[in-house]
Formats: structure tokens, C-alpha cells, sequence
């Protein structure tokens, strides 16, 4: 065992016992490693098993199977108040009739510092969250925002090895949810301490994260750095989890060294630089973010495809083309409005062929 | 959302619901003043303090004023006897009920055992029962209990405080659950979680996150239980002896004998003591919000 993860899990396992009787695998076999002083974060749509994984880190839940470890010390199976972890709750859970001096204090006080280094250390804290001078006060008497922040300093006085955060930002409105990701971000940074944080969020979790874990149907399908997860995604799932994606289906007709050939039935053929290796007439799904795309009159270099433009959406910053193909096929391209008063580059039922590069897609079999 | 009745039968009959609710309590009250030896005719109110004249030929010294048969009352030794079982019963009743009351509301909530959903309306049946089916089953229970302790010990038992008590706890666990069962259903678990993450042990969690927040449930549950005690008749009548007479059982013999201003006078101070307490009630569920 080694000390350079603050985290382990092992092959855990969570089976609940479900109202009607059934059994439920919340969290199946999963292994990860998170290291020390990261932020790191489980990432997935609800019911995919990243809360539960979360309160297993914290001890709320005890795994059916498999092993945590925290800093090399197996915790499985002991109680949340012997664990040297704190969590900052969804919806805060601050003690509403204990002042914010009492709340911050409570973890201090139950590992029994002594009254006048709890207060200097409450009031250290409240500087950190930049909330001064706030002691006196009933948690009743602050906005969300600032609830949010006494709760991330009643966990973080302790100076606990991890810090588990359950969508803490998940009440704020999104001004200062954006916010408060750049500050949590760089108050991580100050304290170096490993950060757990659990969301469905994918871009809070693109713009905070040093690694992601995406997480679906209790499994963990794919933990890297945020890039790796936008551009490499491993399945389609995450694909399309993260950011937009068009997905065509295919068939590979062929691999010339790195260079796979798809057909896309009725579409037409695409040529694809892969690292791995495809067998004659495997089923493939060719996988390109809109962004990666661009909408022509003629056709140049790379992969075209001809369509016909079926919806025009201009968001602003963007315009996005819905284009069918001949084939069962659709796609959506961005195309970025660059130049002041730019006209649309195509209207509805205009015919328009659509290009990407060899490198830009990735073939997806899962 | 509330708007002015604009309709006058609303308004009529709104009114005489109160009117048949507090005439008799507020006649009761004013004839605790009345300057008659029964409280069957109004002979006006005490005025005046020393010699007071009855009807007929009748002279009293009333040395207190209009607040003859208030100090008529406190020279009475049975009643004061009578008042002081009453209140032992009722604190002792409603403290004991509200912790084995609060903890099966805790149970009931939070764990998963055996028979739960009929431990759940077991709890709840001995509200609805008639109460003087609950009394005459209370009394059969002691009246066994007793036999087959005598046989056993060779000792005598008797019905009296210690029986009284024992019911009025009983029949008061049932109200104080469901209060504090109410009070636990919004209860968010995340509370004591985050006590426990913060290190506080199953114990501490309790007393420290637990037991504060849901101190204004189970403050109203003991009230609630405090006044049911306070005015309890039935239950009392089968369970009670010689020496532990309650109020309610006094006042009731003293109708069956004479009718004198003096339960007026007593029944005053017990609605103004009732009434305290109701209105601690609506206090601490004014609280909970």
C-alpha cells in the first residue's frame, strides 16, 4: 500500500433492498484511485451511484463488498465519526439552532480543542470562506450562498485528508454557482487538500476538476483529466455525457495501417485515424462533437458528407445546423459567429455538405 | 388568501358557536364571585370586604372580599389535598410519558423491526377506545396483579397514587408519539450525519442535534400530556383510592352533596391553569415553523 492515494476503492460494492423487494446494485464493483491533494470528481446523471459511492467514503453507508481505504488505513467498515474525512452537505445540513460560531466549532470541540484556540480557529476559517465576523449569527439569518460557505468552513476547520462535497452548489443560482466553482477551485488549491466532489454537472465538473470520473448505472466508466474525457471519451455514454455529440453508425469496410474505412450505409464512406485495431464489417459508431464540423457549399479536403439543412438555431454566440443525411444519419454543426452582422451560412432546405477531418472523430463500440 | 366573511349568517353563526362555547365558562367564572351560598341564583356580586350578608339572616365574615370563596377554598383542606394529587399525578404522568413517548417515536421512525406497522397501531387503538372501557380494564389488570402479588407476599395492595400514576402514563404515551412522530417526520437525517462526520459519536449526535430539534415536538407532547392528566376523570375514577383523590373526583362528590360558589371558585383557578398551558402549547408549535 502505498501513500500516494488519498483515496481507494477496491472492487466496492452496494446492494440496497429495494421498497418492493428487490435487490439493487447502487455501486458494482467499482475500482478507483484518487491521489492526494486532487480534485477529483464523480461525475453522472442521478441514480448512477456517485452519491453513494461518496457516503461510502464517509462512512454513512458500509460497502456489501470490496474495501476504501483512506491514506493506506482500510475504513470500510468503521463509523463516519472515526473517519479522518468531512463532508459539506447538498443542502448544507447546518445545525439551525447553533450560531455559525457553534456550527464551525462542533468538530473542534468533539476532538476537544480547547475553547480559545476553537474560537481563534473559527474565526480563521471565516476569513478563509471570506465571511468575517459572521460568529453570532443563526444559520437561519444567512443567504444560500453564504450558508454554502459556513458549511464548506465547518468542514474544512478540521483540516480533514479528504473533503467530500455532495452538489454543494446545487442550490445556488447560476451566477454564483460559477462563482463559487472558481473560488472552491482555488481554495482547494490553497489548501491542498483532496477534494472529493460529487455532481451531474458536466461543465462544473470540466472547469473545476484535476480528474473526472463518469459514472453510470453504479459503474465507473471512464476516470482521466477533463481534456481526455471531452476528446477521448471511452464509451458513448460518455460521449455523450459530456458536451454534445453526433453519432454516426456504421460499418468499418476496412484498416489501412492507422486509417480505418466506415461505411455509413446510404450516407456515404469515411475515412478515420484510429489507434486501435478494427476487423472487417464491425458495427462502429463514428463520434464527432458539432464544433468539429463545418458546413460547406463544396467539398474540400477531409471527410463530406451531403445533406440537406433540416433546422437553423442561432444561440448567440453560435449557430447550430441540423443536417439529414441520405442515410438514417443526422448531425448537428456549430459554427462559430466570428464577424459582427455575419449572415447564416445556409437556410432550411438548402443542401449543404458537412466536413471534418480524419482526426477529429473517434470510433465508438461501446 | 383570507378574505373578510362578507356574508352576515356566516358571521351570525360563527358567533354563536363561540357564544355556546364560552357562556357556560365565563357564567361559571362570574358566579366564583357571587354573593350567594349556592350557585343556583346570583345574589350579585362581594363587594365589600368584613361582614358579608347572605340570604336570609345569614352573616359571614368574609375578610378577602370578593374573593370570599377563593379563601373559603384555601382554608378547605380536602381540596387542597385533592389539588396537590392532581398536580403530582399530572407532572409525574406527562414527564414519565414524554420520554417512553418521545423514544417510541424515535423508534418508530427510524428503524426497521419486526411488527413495526403493528406496534405502530397497537399505539394508536387505545386512543380511540372508549375511555371508560380503558378504565374498567385498568382496574380488572390491577385488581389481578394485586391478588396474585398478596398471595405471593402475604402483603395487602390498594388502589391510590401509585395506580392513578401508572395509568395516566399509560393512557398519555399514545398522544405524546404521536406529537413527537409528527415533529420527526420533517426531520432531515442529514442533521445527525453531519454531526456524526464531524465527529460527535451515536450518543452525542443525540443529545447535541437530535433531542434540541425536536425539543419543541416533545415540549408540546408533554404539555398536551399535562393537561389531558390535569383533567382526567374517567380513568382516574377506577384507578384511584383512599388519600388520592384528584380534583375532578372531589368536584364531582361535592355536586352530588351541596353546590356551593366554592367549585366555582375552584374550577376558575383550574381553567386559568389549563388555559396557561394551552396557550405554552401554541407557543412551542408556533415555534416549530
Amino acid at each position: 500500500m502505498t501513500d500516494e492515494f488519498a483515496v481507494e476503492m477496491q472492487d466496492v460494492v452496494k446492494r440496497f433492498t429495494t421498497p418492493e423487494g428487490g435487490i439493487l446494485a447502487a455501486v458494482n464493483h467499482v475500482t478507483m484511485q484518487i491521489r492526494d491533494g486532487e480534485f477529483f470528481s464523480l461525475l453522472g446523471p442521478s441514480g448512477c451511484g456517485k452519491t453513494t459511492s461518496l457516503r461510502m467514503i464517509a462512512g454513512f453507508e458500509l460497502p456489501t463488498e470490496g474495501k476504501i481505504l483512506i491514506h493506506g488505513k482500510d475504513v470500510s467498515q468503521i463509523a463516519p465519526f472515526q473517519r479522518p474525512v468531512n463532508t459539506v452537505f447538498q443542502q448544507y445540513a447546518l445545525f439551525p439552532h447553533m450560531t455559525v460560531e457553534q456550527n464551525i466549532g462542533f468538530g473542534l470541540e468533539m476532538k476537544g480543542v480547547s475553547k480559545v484556540e476553537r474560537s481563534a480557529r473559527v474565526s480563521e476559517a471565516l476569513e478563509m470562506v471570506r465571511l468575517p465576523g459572521m460568529e453570532m449569527r443563526k444559520p437561519k439569518q444567512l443567504s444560500g450562498g453564504q450558508q454554502q460557505r459556513i458549511a464548506l468552513a465547518r468542514a474544512l476547520v478540521n483540516k480533514p485528508e479528504v473533503l467530500l462535497l455532495d452538489e454543494p452548489l446545487g442550490a445556488l443560482d447560476l451566477k454564483l454557482r460559477k462563482e463559487m466553482q472558481l473560488e472552491l477551485k482555488s481554495l482547494q488549491r490553497e489548501v491542498g487538500i483532496t477534494f472529493i466532489y460529487v455532481t451531474h454537472d458536466q461543465e462544473e465538473a470540466l472547469t473545476m476538476s484535476d480528474r473526472i470520473a463518469v459514472m453510470s448505472k453504479g459503474v465507473a466508466l471512464q476516470v482521466d483529466k477533463p481534456e481526455a474525457i471531452y476528446e477521448r471519451p471511452a464509451t458513448k455514454f460518455v460521449a455523450d455525457f459530456i458536451g454534445e455529440t453526433n453519432f454516426l453508425d456504421g460499418v468499418v469496410r476496412g484498416q489501412t495501417g492507422s486509417t480505418v474505412e466506415v461505411d455509413l450505409p446510404g450516407t456515404g464512406t469515411v475515412y478515420i485515424e484510429s489507434s486501435r485495431t478494427f476487423a472487417n464489417g464491425q458495427q462502429t459508431t463514428v463520434a464527432v462533437r458539432p464544433e468539429k464540423m463545418t458546413l460547406n457549399r463544396e467539398i474540400s479536403g477531409g471527410n463530406s458528407l451531403t445533406g440537406r439543412v433540416e433546422e437553423v438555431i442561432y444561440i448567440g454566440t453560435d449557430t447550430h445546423y441540423g443536417v439529414r443525411f441520405a442515410g438514417s444519419h443526422k448531425a448537428r454543426v456549430r459554427e462559430q459567429n466570428v464577424t459582427q452582422g455575419q449572415k447564416a451560412l445556409a437556410s432550411i432546405g438548402d443542401e449543404a455538405i458537412v466536413s471534418f477531418t480524419r482526426t477529429s472523430p473517434r470510433l465508438l463500440t461501446e | 388568501m383570507t378574505q373578510k366573511p362578507n356574508s352576515l349568517f356566516v358571521r351570525i353563526s360563527a358567533l354563536l358557536v363561540y357564544v355556546f362555547l364560552y357562556a357556560p365558562i365565563i357564567g361559571l367564572m362570574l358566579f366564583s364571585f357571587n354573593a350567594s351560598r349556592t350557585n343556583i341564583f346570583f345574589g350579585g356580586f362581594i363587594t365589600q370586604f368584613g361582614p358579608l350578608q347572605m340570604e336570609g339572616s345569614t352573616v359571614v365574615q368574609s375578610p378577602c372580599g370578593p374573593f370570599h370563596w377563593f379563601c373559603e377554598l384555601n382554608k378547605n383542606a380536602e381540596v387542597r389535598q385533592a389539588a396537590e394529587n392532581t398536580l403530582t399525578i399530572a407532572f409525574v404522568a406527562s414527564i414519565s410519558a414524554t420520554i417512553i413517548g418521545t423514544f417510541a417515536a424515535i423508534a418508530l421512525q427510524r428503524y426497521n423491526f419486526r411488527l413495526k406497522a403493528f406496534s405502530q397501531l397497537a399505539l394508536y387503538i387505545p386512543i380511540v377506545i372508549p375511555e371508560i372501557v380503558m378504565g374498567i380494564g385498568i382496574l380488572v389488570l390491577f385488581s389481578q396483579i394485586f391478588t396474585i402479588l398478596s398471595g405471593l407476599t402475604g402483603a395487602r395492595f390498594s388502589m391510590g397514587l401509585p395506580t392513578v400514576i401508572v395509568s395516566h402514563i399509560a393512557f398519555c404515551i399514545p398522544f405524546v408519539t404521536l406529537v413527537v412522530q409528527a415533529r420527526l417526520q420533517g426531520f432531515d437525517k442529514s442533521y445527525e450525519e453531519a454531526a456524526m462526520d464531524l465527529g460527535a459519536n451515536e450518543l452525542t449526535t443525540f443529545w447535541r442535534v437530535t433531542f434540541p430539534m425536536i425539543l419543541p415536538g416533545v415540549l408540546s407532547g408533554a404539555l398536551l400530556a399535562f393537561t389531558l392528566s390535569l383533567d382526567d376523570f374517567v380513568i382516574t375514577f377506577f384507578t384511584t383510592g383512599p388519600g388520592s383523590t384528584t380534583l375532578p373526583i372531589y368536584v364531582y362528590g361535592l355536586l352530588r352533596r351541596i353546590i356551593t360558589p366554592q367549585v366555582n371558585a375552584l374550577s376558575t383557578i383550574w381553567i386559568l391553569i389549563v388555559f396557561t398551558a394551552v396557550l405554552l402549547l401554541q407557543w412551542t408549535e408556533n415555534r416549530k415553523a
